[in-house]
């Protein structure tokens, strides 16, 4: 018994794991039945008048995003030409996988879900997952069609993000409650407020940039303390979120490319 | 206690692990994620109290360590707890089955308590540890939920005779 707990600190299990974890899937598919019938149930016995209505706003929303995508159009034009004059890397559309949460980890300590695509679909570790309105976290485990997701709410997860407003870099860590980051090392007089939003910088190389995480909540500027205790709510709707989306960040390698090539181009 | 174990039994009672099981990783809300009972815990100081014969440390071990893989929890984590539970109840179950619900309830909140002081202390290891004795929060529930839950089982063993 004590072999096996120093096997656990010392990773060597991981392999066993990994071929374990697709055992686990009926368990969570099983689980999850109760509410995909209740969606199913809702879906179906909607009636004509709330389809109607449905329908009606979905079409008024898809006309207001239309117009937005027009200016996007023009806005992402000028912004490839005004990053070719400044010869850097062009942004490039992420693909994306939509997925479904199946689970939640029970363990009321981890903040960990489970969402219904794996490796069949090309999902790996340190994928980050979104949902409508923000980052969510990244895949930790991953088996044939399941996959472990570590929010980022959990007490062990940090990922680096900037203040949208004026480029101010910070780090966002999780402290173990769904609705609240913290930011570390934030100096009293930098300059940040309640309100700001904050995506994500890219600098850690896992997540990609610009993608909203959080907004700013409450700022505490302590004279006597050596930093500002700045709280941040996240924009991710990480307890009621059903559908969520695996980004393919696949410009990561093209990026630093494009980044060597210009410092090449640069120095020449 | 008779070693005869009818054909059916063991199917009977592997569904209701699984059952337990599903129940152990039934999504529910953070802040309710403490107030789950044990089932799983629950069910094997059951039948190891009823039966000690057949349910052996292997079976322990496996239990304990499928609900680990299911789970997600390390590999061992409950696995070690399921094993000092089995521990316990073989040591002393000719004096349990005497007490009256309720003072095995109590002696099933020490029990899960010791298991639970075990999960904190892995927990711990790993950098997650709760705050103060939030860890016993299950434990209490569970214990409190054992009266209702041997008293259900018990119609279920008369039901289908397992013996």
């Amino acid at each position: 018994m004590l072999l096996l707990l120093i096997n656990i600190y010392s990773d060597w299990l991981a392999p066993v794991r990994a071929q374990l974890a697709p055992l686990t899937t009926p368990f969570y598919w099983l689980v999850d039945t109760p509410a995909r019938i209740k969606a199913w149930s809702g879906k179906t016995t909607l009636s004509r008048v709330e389809l109607q209505s449905h329908n009606e706003a979905l079409e008024s929303e898809v006309l207001v995003l239309k117009r937005k995508l027009q200016r996007m159009a023009s806005l992402a034009a000028e912004n490839v030409r005004l990053r070719q004059l400044l010869n850097s890397a062009e942004f490039i559309e992420d693909r994306v996988l939509v997925a479904e949460l199946v689970g939640v980890s029970p363990d009321p300590l981890s903040h960990i879900v489970i969402i219904n695509k794996g490796s069949d679909e090309g999902v790996f570790i340190g994928q980050p997952l979104l949902d409508a309105s923000g980052l969510m976290g990244q895949v930790v485990e991953v088996s044939a069609n399941m996959a472990r997701v570590l929010l980022i709410t959990d007490n062990s997860h940090a990922l680096p993000v900037q203040v949208n407003r004026n480029g101010v870099r910070a780090v966002a860590e999780g402290v173990g409650d769904l609705y609240k980051l913290q930011l570390r090392h934030m100096a009293n007089t930098v300059d940040i407020r309640v309100g700001d939003l904050l995506v994500s910088s890219g600098l850690g190389g896992r997540f990609p940039v610009g993608y909203p995480v959080a907004v700013v909540d409450s700022i505490v500027r302590d004279p006597g303390q050596a930093f500002a205790a700045i709280h941040v709510r996240p924009r991710a709707q990480l307890d009621r979120s059903r559908h969520v989306l695996l980004v393919f960040g696949d410009r990561d390698n093209n990026s630093a490319q494009a980044l060597d090539n210009s410092l090449d181009s640069s120095l020449n | 206690m008779e070693t005869s174990s009818k054909p059916h039994n063991r199917g009977l009672i592997s569904v209701l692990f699984i059952f337990a099981l599903l129940f152990s990783i039934y999504p529910l809300p953070l802040e309710y994620r403490w107030y789950r009972p044990e089932l799983l815990t629950l069910l094997l100081i059951y039948w190891v109290l009823a039966m000690p014969q057949q349910f052996g440390p292997l079976l322990w071990f496996g239990v304990g360590l499928v609900q680990d893989v299911v789970t997600g929890s390390m590999l061992g984590q409950h696995a070690v707890g399921t094993v000092i539970i089995g521990y316990l109840c073989v040591l002393s179950y000719q004096r349990i089955r005497n007490y009256s619900l309720w003072q095995q309830a109590c002696w099933v909140f020490v029990v899960c308590g010791i298991a639970g002081l075990l999960y904190q202390w892995t927990n711990s290891l790993r950098g997650m540890s709760s705050s103060g004795l939030m860890f016993l929060t299950p434990v209490l529930i569970s214990a409190l939920s054992w009266p209702l839950f041997v008293f259900a089982l018990d119609q279920v063993r008369k039901r289908f005779r397992i013996r």
